[in-house]
Formats: structure tokens, C-alpha cells, sequence
């Protein structure tokens, strides 16, 4: 299965159809489904996914906080989805570097929901930054930066 | 906290022996994640699946698992290598991706660069068939501190 973006230069039509297919896309992705990573919104440039809580997350199983590899995978993630919504179109990507900085633990028993934005492309690169909370922006858990290489042809997601 | 996870460090140094540290960590396990000693080093190895894939068009492993792996393996080396019981704590991690993960087991070695009082560096390097031919290394700083 393979998604096929739509040709448009309208940035609200496109969006209005990416916001239709994220279950799709959420389940096209094996460690996505397999840990849960749901798609909550795309908007401009923009990507929010969240995580529930869950046993296979736990990185301290005597304080249940949460493993720092699975907020790497929430915050590679949104922000991966963050350069499509910005680019709109299939254009596949890469990670090439992703910083993580954790700015306190997060708490047990709740979900992380991680808002990405894609902030500038280039020909071949793309540039992100995003944060990590439970309910409140204002008080984050984590913040990434990260930069994604551009393939140089256009496909369908996945396809090649 | 932490009872159990320090004697358990303590009990797989005393026996040498680093199979059982990633039992006490639900996630390492569920992404297939353990600890061994090859040739005296200690090395992290992810066990391929198919739920570490990112992009199963090209099979991919996804950049979190090999962020959850280098990251896991920093903690450990660091735990393994020093005196203290603190589990240590991550400030920052910036993750280098060097070539796809392909669809088969990933190893990791991490190299304590910096112990200071308060912040340790570690860096990491992950590898798959050759490990003259990185897929990922990863560079992080932990505090070491209880913080008061």
C-alpha cells in the first residue's frame, strides 16, 4: 500500500486531505502501530502525533517513566511528517541528524503528545524543530531540532 | 529508586556478566535490545523484527530504534564503567544517521569520553555487518547527580 499525494498548489486543499488519510499513514509505519504513535493533526508545515502511555515504553520499570528512545522515535517522527505537510509532496526523506534535549522526566500512566515543524527546505535538505508535552505546550518534557535529507525525485510514499 | 536495578548492575559485574541488564528496562525489551560482552567489550545489540521498521517499502529500521538503541547503550556503558548507583539522567543526545538500517541486527559501542562530577559524555557508534561501516553514532551528555 502505497498513498499517493494529491497534485495541488492549495495549501488547504491539501491539507483537508492529509488530515482525511493520517490514519493511513500511521499505519504504514510498523514501529508506529507497534508502539502505539497516532497522528493527531497536520496543519501548515506542521505535524502533531501522540504517544499513549504503555508498558513496552518504559525505560525505568521501577518509576514507569518512559525510555528516551521512544521519544526519539514520537519527535523523528512528527517532525519527518512536518516536512511533507511542508513540502506537499512524496518527496522521500532521511533523517540526517536529530538533537534532543530533555528538559525534565515525563510523568507515568500519561500520553506525550509532540508538536514538529517543518521551518525551512532547501533543494536537498529540510529543517525542523519540535516539542514534546503532555497537555501543555507551556510546559515541555523535550525539545528536537533536526535536519532531513530530500531525495531529488518525487514518488508516492513508500513506492518507488 | 532503584533497589533492584543497582544490585542487578552490581550482581552482573560481580558475575561478569551483562546478559540480564536490559531486563529491568520493559522498552529494551520490546525493541529486542540486550547487552553482551564480546572479546571484553561491552556491546548493545538489537535483534532484528519487523516492528523496528520505519519505511517497509525499502525495509528500513526506523531512526527512533536506532536512537532507542544508542541511547540505551550510552546508559549502560556508563553504568557499566563507573562506581556510581545513580541512574544517570539525559540532557541531550544528538543522533547522527550515517546509512539506512537494514532489515538485520544492529550493534552498539559506547565510549565513556568525558567523566566529569556532575555531566559524563559518552559516544556511540552503531553498526550492522561491518562496523567499519557505521549506520549511526550518537553523541550525549547525562547528569550524574541527584538534583536536589
Amino acid at each position: 500500500m502505497a498513498v499517493e499525494f494529491p497534485i495541488t498548489s492549495s495549501r488547504d486543499e491539501f491539507l483537508r486531505w492529509a488530515n482525511e488519510k493520517k490514519n493511513e499513514f500511521d499505519s504504514l509505519v510498523p514501529l508506529h502501530a507497534a508502539l502505539g504513535i497516532e497522528t493527531v493533526e497536520f496543519a501548515d508545515s506542521v505535524a502533531v502525533m501522540r504517544l499513549p502511555y504503555g508498558y513496552d515504553l518504559v525505560g525505568n520499570s521501577e518509576t514507569g517513566v518512559i525510555h528516551g528512545g521512544v521519544i526519539t522515535t514520537l519527535m523523528d517522527a512528527s517532525s519527518g511528517a512536518a516536512v511533507w505537510m511542508h513540502l506537499m509532496k512524496a518527496v522521500p526523506i532521511a533523517t540526517l541528524d536529530l538533537r534532543i534535549d530533555y528538559l525534565r522526566p515525563a510523568d507515568p500512566e500519561v500520553s506525550v503528545v509532540c508538536r514538529a515543524t517543518c521551518y525551512k527546505s532547501t533543494r536537498n535538505v529540510a529543517f525542523t524543530r519540535a516539542i514534546a508535552f503532555h497537555d501543555n505546550e507551556a510546559d515541555p518534557i523535550a525539545s528536537a531540532t533536526g535536519t532531513f535529507m530530500l531525495a531529488t525525485k518525487t514518488v508516492s510514499i513508500g513506492g518507488s | 529508586m532503584v533497589e533492584k536495578l543497582t544490585s542487578l548492575i552490581a550482581e552482573a559485574k560481580r558475575l561478569d556478566d551483562p546478559r540480564k541488564l536490559s531486563d529491568v528496562v520493559p522498552h529494551a525489551r520490546f525493541m529486542g535490545i540486550s547487552f553482551e560482552h564480546s572479546a571484553g567489550e561491552l556491546l548493545g545489540r538489537m535483534v532484528f523484527s519487523e516492528k523496528l521498521i520505519g519505511n517497509q517499502f525499502i525495509q528500513a529500521l526506523h531512526g527512533g530504534a536506532i536512537g532507542a538503541l544508542l541511547e540505551s547503550t550510552a546508559v549502560f556503558q556508563l553504568l557499566w564503567d563507573s562506581e556510581s548507583i545513580l541512574l544517570p539522567k539525559t540532557i541531550t543526545i544528538t543522533v547522527d544517521y550515517l546509512r539506512p538500517g537494514r532489515a538485520v541486527d544492529t550493534y552498539a559501542k559506547g565510549i565513556v569520553t568525558k567523566q566529569g562530577r556532575r555531566v559524563v559524555n559518552v559516544r556511540v557508534h552503531a553498526w550492522q555487518e561491518d562496523r567499519d561501516k557505521p549506520i549511526a553514532s550518537a553523541n550525549a551528555h547525562f547528569l550524574v547527580v541527584q538534583e536536589g
